[in-house]
């Protein structure tokens, strides 16, 4: 079974993020990056199956040279080999410009299954799984918290608002990933060793056929970047029994904010 | 220029976001001086188009189709792609649901479009379309010009108000379009009348402090409220709670009128997931908790003395 994960590096969930500068962009020189919460299930799920099934688990992900470090994570947890596309004219690619890379890319691997994180956590824009699925002509089916591969088909539970859906389809099929799905394993010492030796290609896009021209323009124009409204401490509700604060807590919200 | 507007609904019931994009379409296309088409997807659902146009579409499209009776990603994209060939529309509005968020980029990617998902707001400023959208999980708000036709707007409940509108609520009928599609539907279950947290009015959530993961008056106070409960990543990591109960960052966004967050600390992950509510009001018992920080109302003292009185007071008003 030859397993894809499509992998992005962002900012740990943990960063404080703030407006850059110019209004139009984030900072994020002070953040410490991660493997996109969402991939590391990609990764882990691509681990098992490869447990099951046996094959090679590939990861691919377009990015910088600090995404170098993304990589070699998921090398350490176990994943076989590397290709980091790594060209500046990709570096202010959004979604749109990132499936497309992603989909030339594909076309010159062999895959059975191609595994992604349903968004990621920065842009939080959903947008490059199921849009590689689509730019590849292959089914999709999105936020998969179980899956089970019988046959050259696989089976996947997916979660919806209220509860969820399970479908099935042929091999070769891209799937996303759900909190829920399993639990991503550390990178052991052993395996951050093995991972300095793994293979990681770097490609340009020149490499994977696709030039900039076919990238097209943004989809999105970042117009302004700004926080959200500030909240600020409101009323610490007094009382000296917790009937009396409950009750003070009520009144409150049903006769100042009257929202209940 | 057409706005186009995809609904969504579940066994003949449609999510509340659907009548919110609906309006919102409504509020597009008179800013603009266009026209604006619903589209509405199933079998068996002719009085489902009856139920929309009271939010002002001048054309519905039904694709009534037995093909259409399960959700299916690639038979929902390719019915859609033929009604988004034949309207020709710059601007489409659906729903940031799960689903919607299936099925729009595919479609995006398809007609070569662009895409906001999860905007709080939509508007059309020459001739293109902008959107304020979240980042990084709630944490900061871009404005976002869509720089590709069809723009796809997709909004998150509870974002945006319900009007209802006049319209022509011309209905047209279409079949389904089912070549070549290859994903197959085994089964869905659902969770008999849990309210969804992305929709609910009242979340009710519980964190690290709901010690022991007793959980019994957050829901009680819950239902009394007619709310959802929700939960802290500490609260799911402890297996308190489902893993689709979980607000945040990495969970759900969600924008309440009202949230209690119990015995919970306030985290930025979290914080980011919840921000947007209305009101926020806290019971902890650490009074240094961050999150009486960004509380409009906050009560110090321990939860299971606190809830069963709030449960009896809330119990007075509804009589």
């Amino acid at each position: 079974m030859n397993l894809i994960v499509l992998l992005k590096q962002v900012p740990s969930t943990e960063s404080f993020v703030s407006v850059g500068d110019d209004k139009k962009s984030v900072k994020t020189e002070d953040v410490k990056w991660v493997i996109n919460p969402y991939d590391e299930f990609a990764v882990e799920e691509a681990l098992k199956i490869k447990e099951t099934f046996g094959g090679t688990v590939t990861i691919l992900t377009v990015g910088n040279d600090k995404a170098t470090e993304a990589v070699r994570t998921a090398l350490a947890m176990g994943a076989d080999n590397g290709i980091l596309i790594n060209d500046p004219a990709a570096y202010n690619c959004d979604g749109a410009g990132i499936s497309k890379i992603l989909a030339a890319a594909l076309k010159n691997i062999q895959y059975d299954l191609i595994i992604a994180g349903q968004r990621a956590v920065d842009d939080d824009n959903y947008y490059v799984g199921a849009a590689t699925a689509e730019l590849l002509n292959i089914p999709h089916i999105s936020m998969v918290i179980k899956e089970e591969i019988i046959d050259k088909t696989i089976k996947c539970t997916k979660t919806i608002e209220g509860g969820s859906f399970v479908f099935a389809t042929k091999l070769p099929a891209l799937i996303t990933t759900q909190r829920g799905l399993n639990e991503p394993r550390y990178a052991s010492l052993p395996g951050i060793m093995k991972a300095k030796k793994k293979p990681l290609d770097t490609k340009t896009l020149a490499d994977i056929g696709i030039n900039s021209a076919d990238l097209g323009e943004p989809m999105l124009t970042i117009k302004e970047v700004k926080k959200p409204p500030q909240r600020e401490a409101g009323v610490m509700i007094q009382g000296d029994t917790p009937a009396e604060k409950a009750a003070a807590l009520v009144k409150a919200l049903h006769e100042d904010a009257k929202v209940i | 220029m057409r706005a186009l507007v995809i609904t969504e609904q579940l066994d003949g019931i449609f999510r509340k976001v659907s009548y919110e994009a609906l309006s919102e379409g409504r509020r597009i296309a008179d800013a603009i001086n266009c026209e604006m088409t619903a589209a509405v997807l199933g079998s068996g659902i002719q009085n489902l188009a009856e139920e929309i146009k009271k939010y002002g579409a001048d054309k519905i499209i039904v694709a009534d189709d037995p093909a259409l009776a399960e959700y299916l990603t690639d038979k929902y994209t390719l019915t859609l792609a033929d009604i988004i060939e034949k309207e020709k529309p710059e601007i489409i509005i659906l729903g940031s649901t799960s689903l919607g968020k299936d099925i729009a980029p595919r479609l995006c990617a398809k007609f070569n479009g662009a895409i906001a998902t999860d905007c709080i707001s939509a508007s059309i400023q020459g001739g293109k379309a902008c959107a304020s959208r979240y980042i990084y999980g709630g944490k900061l708000i871009t404005e976002v010009i869509l720089n590709a036709k069809p723009a796809f707007i997709a909004l998150r409940p509870n974002a945006v108000s319900i009007n209802e509108a006049d319209g022509k609520g011309e209905i047209e009928k279409i079949g389904a379009n089912t070549q070549d599609t290859p994903l197959m539907f085994i089964e869905k279950k659902m969770d008999a009348g849990k309210k969804e947290l992305t929709e609910a009015d009242i979340i009710v959530a519980g964190g690290r402090g709901v010690t022991g993961g007793d959980f019994s008056a957050i829901e009680e106070l819950t239902e009394l409220l007619d709310g959802a409960v929700g939960a802290s990543r500490a609260a799911v990591d402890e297996g308190w709670r489902p893993h689709s109960d979980q607000v945040g960052q990495t969970g759900k966004v969600v924008s309440p009128s009202l949230y209690i967050a119990c015995g919970i600390s306030g985290a930025i992950q979290h914080f980011a997931g919840m921000a947007s509510s209305k009101i926020i009001a806290a019971i902890n018992k650490d009074e240094e908790a961050p999150i009486f920080a960004k509380s409009d109302y906050g009560v110090v003292g321990e939860l299971f003395q606190v809830l069963p009185e709030v449960i009896k007071e809330v119990k007075k008003i509804k009589g």
